[in-house]
């Protein structure tokens, strides 16, 4: 028997006390239960995500799981409407069909949790807004979405946002959702812009061979009319064989040397643009055939996935870092990696993975310390079983705090939703 | 024109102007502090020009340190404050109140830095929008969003609106483009959120600032991303015979997959009206005209032409013109540009609405618009944003007559009532101000604005930054004014706006 308050019969409640509200409706009926009862509770939804942030202080937990399914998806109006917990999966799939997609490129968590596929629900890439490689060319998460409807921690119904792109009426609340981890508010509808799948897509290697070749060319790629869409380092690692094994068999390719450093970059579009970019990328790399291996369709899309399913991470049982820095810094950065950490780099040049080993806690706080002077952040995306919280596991500075308590305040001021889950007091 | 109703002016505060000012003199340079009836002038509006209002003072501050000494000292004196960039704004949101000082961003008119490997600008806000592409424009660079005020609007006023312009289907509005501000609070509190790197870890305040109105903080530095100038660019000039068909053929580039950099729509009235303001040669036979532009490389902008080309022909386009130069590029696009003028031209007075609708509603928008304009009596031309669904019906009366004046003020009403009714919004790029407040309630139930309200209230306790503005002060969906210009007097009649 539950030794919790009952909060509302109609409310399913599994074996374990968690809430399973299965419309928006319930989701406020339970959470202005919460508030009046100034019980806090955790909010997940199909629980891959779960992991990442502190972990909450609260009494109970509610799974928005049942709150799924597609609304409306318009392919001509380049929206899909869809209930909060919707699978990523399942949305990707209905997008395929009409050779549309999520162009953030959803990253799969599921790897480095589990060692297989489980990429969660929309709600969940929304409150984390961890975009994939794409990035830097087509923006974050918080960059496709076009509206949301949700329950703020006083029980409220809320909106921001519509359907379409140009939408300037009242404050973009579906920007501070992004990224929130939701404690701001409990979602139940989300809006998504969607665009059209490229016709196909190519990949070039490059193996450089030091970091500030590197960088020039991760500065050229960027610099570039012939875009591209990806670009990642990554480097030989020759003192952790585990690793080494691990990032060997990842990167498999028949047109792939992966027990050396590699540059990958993307160019995606029609079969001749493609080549025309490519084209036009050596001659600005000053790159000759011989320089370079390329991986064509069938061994692109696969590169990409293993990218942004983090599998050289997999099951990872290590602290694992996800620095942002302006890239300007990443050389400098990257020399202070090598041989000290397994790592890769994404977004040309400005995204880092990092896995610190379990007992060296203290690299965290220096790492920290080195993306702040860079002028970037870092979060401490899954810990170790040992690690004491003792280095916080997100970046913030003082005002941002301050403020964040404050917007914190004003959609949830009992802090009923997912208290504690990114700051201390929010 | 009607009354428009603005908070409660505080007398206390007008009795102790003097005092205010000296204070003020002592937190800037003398010079910078403005207070006489014919120095005020220049600041008793925006380009929303129908609604003027003397502020109390204007102070013109040079560095983010004098921002937040006058802000702190306004938030502890109770004085509410009205920021203002370069005031071309059209919904009246840097509009003057009588009790509060005018903070004026002008003097923040400097680039920081150019960071090419970064590949983004620091600067501060007073610098204009198409200053940004002029200084990276030698090395091939552009900064994206182009509002068509660009020639004058600031950095910073960009910032409070989320401005967008023809190409933010393709490149996104100033939200996507900009990587970190510095902003003062209210209670002088100086933050920064962002800097060069992508996406801030916690709560995205950078993304809440950019669009509140002025509401929330004084923008005192931007840094914004900047892109690399597309290789190629050409634009398709296409007629049609009706609104259906080239409304369809718009919807289906859309779905065929294409994402043009830029896509416009004239209906006839304003084909005629700007073919004769600027002889752009447009088909004067057709219902509908569409604009195309497509940037890339050269074979992707071929290949996407020849796409654009066929679905054009599928929809019975009875003419289509590719761009073989960037001269003719520009001459397609000087009639659309030239739209608000030319139906300045054509009446004494125009009304320029701006809402937003799902794309596919085009043709059922255009339809309504028209019966509208029949039960009203009143012509109205329309340019469309096709791209992103941004309508810009132009309504023209003559607005000595006040029963024209009514009629067109409830005709905007119902125009805007129509997007929202067909899936859209009362505000695609020109804010809310003070000129939609009252319709933020067809979008918005108390939930909605209460939530809102909350979050003003939490960063603003006193309500004293830019009060009055985007939220409604009459409980009632009212109907207020529009943009309106009276005998072709734009505040800013050399820009264009589109």
């Amino acid at each position: 028997m539950s030794t919790k308050i009952k909060i509302n019969s109609q409310i399913f409640q599994d074996s374990n006390n968690v809430y399973y509200p299965k419309d928006e409706t319930e989701v406020s009926d339970l959470i202005r239960e919460l508030y009046k009862q100034d019980s806090p509770t955790e909010i997940i939804g199909n629980n891959s995500k779960s992991f990442i942030g502190n972990k909450t202080q609260s009494a109970n937990t509610t799974s928005l799981s049942k709150i799924s399914g597609i609304i409306d998806y318009r392919p001509e109006e380049l929206y899909i409407k869809v209930k909060a917990c919707t699978p990523i999966n399942e949305i990707e799939q209905v997008l395929s069909e009409n050779n549309q997609e999520l162009a953030f490129e959803p990253i799969d968590f599921g790897y480095i949790k589990e060692g297989k596929s489980n990429k969660g629900t929309i709600a969940g890439y929304l409150s984390c807004n961890y975009a994939g490689s794409r990035r830097f060319k087509v923006g974050s998460v918080r960059d496709h979405v076009l509206g949301f409807k949700g329950v703020n921690g006083k029980g409220d119904i809320i909106k921001s946002g519509g359907t379409v792109v140009k939408n300037v009426t009242g404050y973009d609340l579906s920007k501070l959702i992004a990224g929130s981890f939701g404690t701001l508010v409990a979602l139940t509808e989300i809006t998504l812009k969607v665009l059209p799948k490229k016709d196909s897509s190519k990949t070039v290697i490059i193996y450089p061979s030091n970091f500030e070749q590197i960088y020039d060319f991760f500065n050229k790629l960027s610099s570039s009319s012939s875009e591209i869409s990806g670009a990642v380092f990554v480097p030989e690692q020759s003192k952790d064989k585990d690793f080494v094994t691990k990032k060997n068999s990842v990167f498999k390719f028949n047109d792939l040397k992966s027990n050396i450093s590699f540059i990958a970059f993307r160019v995606e579009g029609d079969k001749i643009s493609i080549e025309e970019k490519i084209n036009n990328l050596k001659k600005e790399l000053k790159l000759s055939n011989s320089d370079i291996s390329t991986l064509d369709v069938y061994q692109s899309e696969p590169f990409w996935k293993k990218v942004n399913n983090l599998e050289v991470f997999e099951k990872t049982e290590h602290n694992l870092i996800r620095m942002v820095i302006p890239p300007a810094n990443g050389s400098k950065l990257c020399k202070h990696l090598e041989n000290n950490h397994n790592y890769f780099v994404d977004w040309c040049g400005s995204l880092f993975w990092i896995e610190v080993n379990s007992k060296k806690e203290e690299k965290i706080k220096d790492l920290k310390k080195m993306a702040k002077d860079f002028g970037g952040y870092l979060t401490v995306i899954k810990t170790s079983s040992e690690y004491d919280y003792g280095e916080a596991i997100f970046t913030v500075d003082k005002v941002r705090l301050m403020i964040s308590e404050k917007v914190k305040q004003s959609f949830d001021p009992k802090r009923i939703l997912n208290p504690g889950k990114m700051y201390r007091g929010v | 024109m009607s009354e428009i109703a603005l908070p409660k002016i505080d007398s206390s505060i007008l009795n102790r102007k003097s005092e205010i000012v000296k204070k003020l003199s002592k937190l800037t340079n003398i010079e910078n502090v403005l207070s006489e009836a014919d120095e005020l002038r220049p600041y008793e509006t925006d380009a929303l020009s129908v609604y003027t209002q003397t502020p109390l003072a204007v102070v013109l501050p040079e560095n983010t340190e004098e921002v937040s000494e006058i802000l702190k000292y306004c938030h502890s004196e109770n004085i509410k404050v009205v920021p203002r960039g370069a005031g071309t704004g059209l919904s009246g949101g840097a509009l003057p109140l009588q009790d509060a000082i005018l903070l004026g961003l002008g003097k923040f008119n400097k680039i920081l830095e150019i960071d090419y490997e970064n590949k983004c600008v620091v600067t501060q806000p007073g610098v204009t929008n198409l200053g940004i592409t002029h200084a990276v424009q030698n090395k091939g660079f552009y900064y994206a969003p182009d509002p068509s005020s660009q020639l004058a609007c600031s950095i910073g006023g960009n910032v409070a609106e989320n401005s967008g312009g023809v190409h933010s289907l393709k490149y996104g509005t100033t939200t996507n483009n900009i990587l970190g501000v510095q902003m003062v609070m209210m209670d002088g509190t100086i933050c920064r959120f962002g800097g060069k790197s992508f996406d801030q870890e916690g709560y995205d305040l950078m993304g809440l600032i950019c669009g509140s109105e002025g509401l929330l903080g004084v923008v005192t530095e931007v840094t914004v991303k900047i892109l690399k100038t597309p290789e190629v660019v050409r634009a398709a000039l296409i007629g049609f015979p009706s609104i259906k068909e080239g409304g369809d053929a718009a919807s289906e580039i859309i779905s065929s997959g294409i994402v043009p950099a830029g896509m416009e729509i004239m209906d006839k009235a304003l084909i005629e009206a700007t073919d004769n303001f600027s002889k752009a040669g447009y088909p004067r036979d057709a219902e509908l005209l569409l604009i195309v532009e497509l940037d890339g490389t050269e074979s992707e902008v071929n290949e996407l032409i020849k796409k654009v080309e066929e679905i054009c022909k599928k929809n019975n386009c009875s003419s289509l013109k590719l761009s073989n130069s960037e001269k003719e590029r520009l001459s397609f696009w000087a009639g659309r540009k030239a739209a608000f003028p030319a139906c300045g031209a054509m009446a004494p007075d125009y009304y320029c609405m701006d809402g937003s609708i799902p794309r596919g509603k085009l043709a059922e928008a255009l339809l309504e618009i028209k019966k509208l304009s029949e039960k009203y009596e009143l012509p109205v031309a329309n340019c469309f944003h096709a791209g992103d669904g941004n309508l810009h019906p132009l309504i023209m009366f003559d607005g000595n007559d006040k029963e024209q004046l009514r009629k067109t003020e409830e005709f905007g009403s119902e125009i805007l009532k129509t997007c929202v009714r067909l899936g859209g919004v009362i505000t695609g790029e020109h804010g809310v101000g003070i000129e939609k407040r009252e319709l933020m309630c067809e979008m918005f139930n108390d939930n909605d604005i209460q939530q809102q309200l909350s979050i003003k209230k939490s960063l603003d306790e006193k309500n004293l930054l830019n009060p009055g503005k985007v939220y409604p002060i009459l409980r009632k969906c009212a109907e207020e004014g529009r943009v309106h210009v009276h005998k072709n007097k734009d505040k800013f009649p050399d820009l264009p706006r589109f």
